[in-house]
C-alpha cells in the first residue's frame, strides 16, 4: 500500500489561495486506510474550508485514484460544477491522474506521499519496498536491504550497528541482522554467502511505462 | 611503488597512521603533523569525511602529502560518490602516483554535520573494490569502455569490526572484500587481545588469506573510552582500562600534574602494539590517533618500532 501523511493544513490553504469554490476527490483505497483521504476526512477538510469562506461544491470517493479509467467517470460530476480548484486526498500518483482528468481546472494534493509499506498494526505503517526493480528477497530472507538498510547495502552490513540497531536511526534494527536471523531461521544461511552481482541503476531510470499490450 | 604493499608483501610489519583533511582550506596543520610522521610510517591514511562529518576531500591532503614525499593512502567511501565520481577520482588520484587506497561504505550523511546530503551509496565497501578490480584486469571504466592508456593499479584495502554480534556476517563481508581485491584489512580499534585473537582465528578458519592490520585507537581519558564505548559501533574499551585511566586522571589532580591519562594512553598503545608485534598476531598496525597525531611518534618509539 502507499502511505500517505496529511500536509500541514497551512499548506493546503496557501494552495487554495483566493480559489472560492473548491470540489474534492478522496481515494477509497491506500488513503482511506491511511485516514487521509476517505470520507471522514473529506468531510474534515469540507468543514475547515468553509469555515475559511470557500465553497465546497462537490466531492467524491474514487476506488482508486491510480486508476484512470475509474477516475474519468468520477471527475465528471466534479468538473461539470465548475470550482475553481480540485484538492485531491490520494498518493501523488492519484493527484497525476485526477488532473489528468480535471480539463484545465487546477488540481492540488492534500498529502504527503511517503513510501509503499505496510500496516503492521491499526494506524502504523512500516515502510517496506523502495520499487528498485530488480527485487534481491529471494536471497535476503524476504527482508529487504534496500528499503530496511538505511544505505541499501547488497553485500551486507557496514560497520554502523551498535546493539543490533542502525547507526541512522537507533530506533530500527539493522537491516543485515535481520536478514541474518531470517536465513538462519529458514535453514538458508548459505545464500549469504552466495555471490551477488552488480545490479547496477540502469534498470531504475525514470519515468517508466510497463505495457502488456505491446505498446504504451 | 606503494610503501605498504612493498612492507606487508614482503613480510615486514607494516605501519600506518591515520589523518584527517582540514575543515577548511588551510592544510598546514596537518601537513606539519605528517611532518612528524616522516620516516616512522609507512603510510599515512587520509580519511575520506569520517563520521559524515565535512572536510576537504582526502584527495587534496593525499596530493599534497605524496608532493611532500610521504606515501598516502586514500580513502574512498561510497557515501558521496557514485561510481563515476569514484572513478574519476581514482584516476586523478593515480596521476599524482597515488597507489595505495582503502575502500569503505562510509558513515551515511545523517550522523554527520551536513544532515541535508544525499546519501549516494551507489556502491558499498565490497563494490568499490569490485569495480577496482575490474578496471585493473580490463583495462576499462566501470561502463566498459576503454581507458586510454590502460588502467591504474592500486594496492587496495578495506576496513573490518573484530567485536561484532553476530560475527558470521563481518567475517562474511570480509570474505567477500578480499575476493573482490582488498589485499590488506585494517581493522575497527582493538583494546583486547583475547578478543582479537578469537577474530583472527575465525578468518583463519574461513580460510581468508590477507594481510590485517590492528586498529589501534590511544585512549585519551577515561571519559573518551566511555564516550566510545557508548557510541561508536565496534569500540569495547574493557573497564580495567577505563578504571587505569581514571586513576591516572585522580592521582594527576592530586599531584596537579596534568596528561597523565593521555599519557597513560600512549603507554597502552605502545603496550599493545609491542605484543601485536612480539606475538606475531597480525601484519601491522593502523593508529588512529584522532588529532593526536603528534603523539604517534612516541608510541611508536615506545613500542620500540621502526619501518
Amino acid at each position: 500500500m502507499i502511505i500517505t501523511q496529511k500536509k500541514p493544513i497551512e499548506e493546503v490553504m496557501a494552495m487554495v489561495g483566493d480559489a472560492k469554490t473548491v470540489a474534492i476527490i478522496g481515494c477509497g483505497s491506500c488513503a482511506t486506510a491511511c485516514q487521509t483521504g476517505g470520507e471522514a476526512q473529506i468531510a474534515e477538510l469540507t468543514t475547515v474550508l468553509e469555515q475559511a469562506g470557500k465553497k465546497v461544491v462537490a466531492t467524491t470517493v474514487a476506488d482508486y485514484c491510480c486508476m484512470s479509467l475509474g477516475v474519468r467517470g468520477k471527475m465528471k460530476p466534479l468538473v461539470a460544477a465548475k470550482p475553481d480548484c480540485v484538492i485531491t486526498m490520494s498518493c501523488g500518483d492519484g493527484v497525476q491522474c485526477v488532473a489528468k482528468n480535471a480539463g484545465n481546472i487546477p488540481v492540488y494534493p492534500s498529502n504527503n506521499t511517503m513510501y509503499l509499506g505496510e500496516a503492521v498494526r491499526f494506524g502504523v505503517w512500516e515502510e517496506a519496498c523502495h520499487l528498485c526493480g530488480d527485487c534481491v528477497l529471494g536471497q535476503t530472507g524476504a527482508v529487504c536491504p534496500i528499503t530496511q538498510c538505511a544505505k541499501s547495502l547488497v553485500n551486507g552490513p557496514c560497520g554502523g550497528q551498535k546493539n543490533g540497531k542502525c547507526e541512522v536511526n537507533p530506533e530500527n534494527d539493522c537491516a543485515w541482522i535481520k536478514i541474518y536471523k531470517r536465513l538462519e531461521a529458514t535453514g538458508q544461511l548459505e545464500k549469504l554467502t552466495e555471490t551477488r552481482e552488480d545490479k547496477g541503476y540502469s534498470k531504475v531510470s525514470y519515468p517508466r511505462t510497463i505495457s502488456l499490450r505491446g505498446k504504451k | 611503488m606503494s610503501n605498504l604493499r612493498d612492507a606487508l608483501e614482503s613480510g615486514k610489519f607494516g605501519i600506518t597512521a591515520e589523518m584527517a583533511p582540514p575543515k577548511g582550506f588551510d592544510f598546514s596543520e596537518p601537513l606539519e603533523a605528517a611532518e612528524l610522521l616522516r620516516g616512522k610510517v609507512h603510510a599515512v591514511n587520509v580519511t575520506d569525511m569520517q563520521s559524515a562529518s565535512l572536510k576537504a576531500s582526502g584527495l587534496g591532503l593525499c596530493v599534497k602529502l605524496k608532493q611532500a614525499g610521504i606515501d598516502p593512502i586514500l580513502q574512498v567511501t561510497g557515501r558521496d560518490r557514485n561510481r563515476m565520481a569514484i572513478m574519476g577520482d581514482i584516476l586523478s588520484a593515480a596521476s599524482f602516483g597515488i597507489d595505495t587506497m582503502l575502500a569503505l561504505t562510509g558513515d551515511h550523511p545523517i550522523v554527520g554535520d551536513c544532515q541535508d546530503a544525499k546519501p549516494v551509496y551507489d556502491l558499498d565497501s565490497v563494490g568499490i573494490l569490485k569495480m577496482l578490480t575490474k578496471m585493473e584486469q580490463t583495462g576499462c571504466d566501470c561502463g566498459g569502455n576503454e581507458l586510454a592508456g590502460g588502467a591504474p593499479k592500486f594496492y587496495k584495502g578495506a576496513a573490518v569490526t573484530p567485536v561484532y554480534e553476530p560475527i558470521f556476517l563481518q567475517i562474511n563481508k570480509l570474505r567477500q572484500k578480499v575476493e573482490s581485491g582488498a589485499m590488506y584489512i585494517q581493522t575497527q580499534g582493538i583494546f583486547d587481545l583475547d578478543t582479537f585473537k578469537k577474530f583472527l582465528d575465525m578468518v583463519d578458519m574461513m580460510g581468508i588469506k590477507t594481510h590485517i592490520m590492528a586498529g589501534i585507537i590511544p585512549l585519551k581519558s577515561a571519559g573518551m573510552a566511555k564516550y566510545m564505548n557508548e557510541n561508536v559501533p565496534g569500540i569495547d574499551v574493557p573497564q580495567h582500562m577505563i578504571d587505569r585511566l581514571a586513576a591516572a586522571a585522580a592521582e594527576g589532580k592530586e599531584k596537579g600534574v596534568k596528561g597523565l591519562p593521555m599519557q597513560l594512553g600512549i603507554e597502552m598503545a605502545a603496550e599493545m602494539i609491542a605484543r601485536i608485534r612480539d606475538e606475531h598476531l597480525c601484519d601491522g598496525v593502523h593508529i588512529m590517533a584522532i588529532g593526536a597525531e603528534k603523539n604517534v611518534p612516541t608510541i611508536l618509539d615506545k613500542a620500540g618500532i621502526t619501518i
